[in-house]
């Protein structure tokens, strides 16, 4: 073998170095082999009838059909289900983030009898599949009249919003100290103001993990609005895909164009806030 | 003044607790302690009964004992749908680990930008919804002008019946299930950035080489995050819905009937209230079963680092 021959430093770095090309060649290829249904999303999108059954399939359609998503949007009411979409989502995150911080803040800031007890107790609904409460909640919302609105949506979200999130803020609150509590009661700072005007300016970290984590929730959320939602122009943008599909099983342009315009949001909110959502994710797995 | 009286926050244990303190701390934490009980409690107490009569919207319920469980036992479509999720699980959560962990170790050679890029372009998968997902892939697969057999004809393979044959779909909707490998492997890669270099650098020094140190310390100190990940992962297949409901509708031939589809059906086209309240208490039950079989036989294998 050559390498023998080698002085062994000399052999070691090329080693290293052949290493390294295969681990590129190899983490190369699958981003590519990952990528490739986002790319095949986005020129289906843009191609016209015809071209979408050619084969072999353009990659850089010829003409771009932009007027794919023009149309797209007209023929189902888009632009409702975006604006349903929005109202979901801002109110959702009021309530989410607002109830869930000042839970948080409750378990971390102040002693009472049972804290740990109900905080275990409140944990302990993340474990339960969510599929045993469906059913009783659709008949209590059925009940209270709530069937095709909003309100089986959002109204539990007011009530700490989800459990991991007051998990969330409470590690985060504990992490702020006492002193800087006391010094604010000291000055008559109220236990609101306490929580609004100094803990909530220094949790940014952790209240921006909350917002977006909410807004992909309620942006991805499917089964919620297809139990309750059933007048169409109060669907929201993932089941107006659904129902989109089924009227236009076979029209995969506008199918794409539309897949395209629910999926971007999600990627721009991503891109926007890389860091707060690897952190949210990886503290979920390492600490959760 | 209250705090110079002893309400201070951090009395340690044993001290009485100052009043007012608690008082206001019941009523920060009080939405929670209140959505615990209207939104889990009383629904898991009216599950209970529910699924004990034979409820379905239309005529007010009767009593009617274990019926609906001893029904479940007999249905067999109820059955197929249990062992399409079993497949589905015992396929794709595996797969999704291996293929996580593997990738998360490559990518955790370096903190290169490159390295970075690629992490990300490895993740966006993940986050795509659901149903837009669901809406992708059924054209991915499209016999005809999918790209997936698109590809296989440039090789000269012929074309497959990706959804329409029964025997295959199955396997189609797992492998789909794996294009969104990254969000377990972001939490792989967490966890193997926080094990300390020196660990790794004294196992050198030792003499240890690579395959010594992925299974005497990297695996090993990786153990809370893969049993993290693996029982997250199997409470989530267990209630796929999406993609049986959205690219296949459960079909053909039922290959592909979730058994949350086939509740999902139960209950909201049949209106069999109590009948797939039932269904929801037998996958409560298996999933608790499965998560505790988990616990016991891996649970212990566990290692935490500094115990």
């Amino acid at each position: 073998m050559s390498t023998r021959t080698m002085p062994a430093g000399a052999s070691l770095r090329r080693q290293a170095r052949i290493h390294r090309v295969w681990l590129y060649a190899v983490l190369v290829l699958g981003a590519v082999m990952l990528t490739t249904p986002f790319l095949w999303m986005t020129t289906s999108s843009l191609k016209d009838e015809a071209h979408i059954w050619l084969y072999p399939p353009q990659w850089i359609p010829n003409p771009l059909q932009w007027q794919n998503y023009t149309r797209a949007m007209q023929e189902h009411p888009f632009h409702l289900f975006f604006r349903n979409t929005l109202i979901l989502v801002v109110v959702g995150e009021i309530a989410t983030v607002g109830s869930a911080s000042i839970c948080g803040y409750g378990f971390a800031k102040f002693r009472f009898p049972g804290r740990e007890l109900l905080f275990g107790f409140a944990l302990a609904t993340l474990m339960l599949p969510q599929i045993v409460l469906l059913i009783p909640q659709f008949i209590i919302f059925r009940y209270l009249g709530w069937i095709d609105t909003y309100w089986p949506l959002l109204v539990p979200l007011f009530f700490g919003g989800n459990a991991f999130f007051v998990f969330l803020f409470r590690q985060f609150f504990r992490t702020i100290p006492d002193e800087l509590c006391e010094a604010a009661k000291m000055d008559g700072c109220s236990e609101l103001g306490i929580y609004g005007r100094i803990v909530l300016p220094l949790s940014k970290p952790v209240l921006t993990t909350a917002v977006i984590f909410t807004f992909v929730g309620t942006w991805n959320d499917f089964m919620g609005p297809l139990i309750y939602i059933n007048t169409p122009a109060k669907k929201t943008l993932a089941l107006g895909l659904a129902h989109f599909k089924g009227y236009y099983g076979t029209q995969w342009h506008l199918l794409m164009a539309a897949s395209v315009v629910v999926t971007v949001p999600v990627l721009i909110v991503f891109f926007a806030a890389q860091r707060y959502f690897v952190q949210g994710i990886a503290f979920s797995g390492l600490k959760g | 003044m209250m705090l110079k009286a002893g309400g201070s926050r951090r009395a340690g244990p044993g001290h009485s607790f100052n009043r007012r303190e608690a008082l206001w701390g019941f009523v920060f934490v009080s939405p929670i302690l209140l959505g615990t009980v209207l939104w889990f409690i009383v629904p898991m107490l009216a599950a209970v009964y529910i699924s004990l009569t034979d409820w379905t919207l239309l005529r007010p319920p009767n009593f009617i004992g274990l019926d609906n469980f001893r029904g479940l036992f007999q249905d067999r479509i109820v059955g197929q749908s249990l062992k399409v999720t079993l497949i589905f699980t015992a396929a794709a959560v595996p797969l999704n680990l291996l293929v996580a962990f593997a990738t998360a170790l490559l990518l955790n050679f370096s903190r290169s930008r490159t390295m970075y890029v690629i992490r990300v372009l490895y993740y966006l998968p993940a986050l795509v919804p659901p149903v837009a997902n669901a809406v992708l892939w059924s054209w991915l697969l499209n016999t005809e002008y999918g790209l997936v057999n698109w590809m296989l004809r440039a090789v000269g393979l012929p074309k497959v019946l990706w959804l329409q044959d029964p025997d295959i779909a199955l396997s189609a909707l797992i492998v789909m299930s794996l294009w969104g490998f990254g969000a377990t492997m972001i939490i792989f890669l967490a966890g193997l950035q926080g094990i300390p270099p020196e660990l790794y650098e004294a196992a050198k020094i030792d003499g240890a080489g690579s395959r010594h140190r992925l299974f005497r310390i990297t695996i090993p100190l990786m153990t809370p995050v893969i049993f993290f990940n693996f029982v997250i992962n199997m409470i989530g297949s267990f209630q796929v819905f999406t993609a049986g409901y959205l690219i296949t509708a459960g079909g053909p031939n039922n290959s592909t009937l979730f058994y949350v589809l086939h509740l999902y059906r139960n209950a909201f086209e049949f209106l069999k209230m109590g009948y797939a309240s039932a269904m929801a208490w037998v996958l409560f039950f298996i999933i608790l079963a499965l998560t505790l079989v988990v616990f016991r036989y891996f649970g212990r294998d566990v290692y935490y680092l500094g115990s």
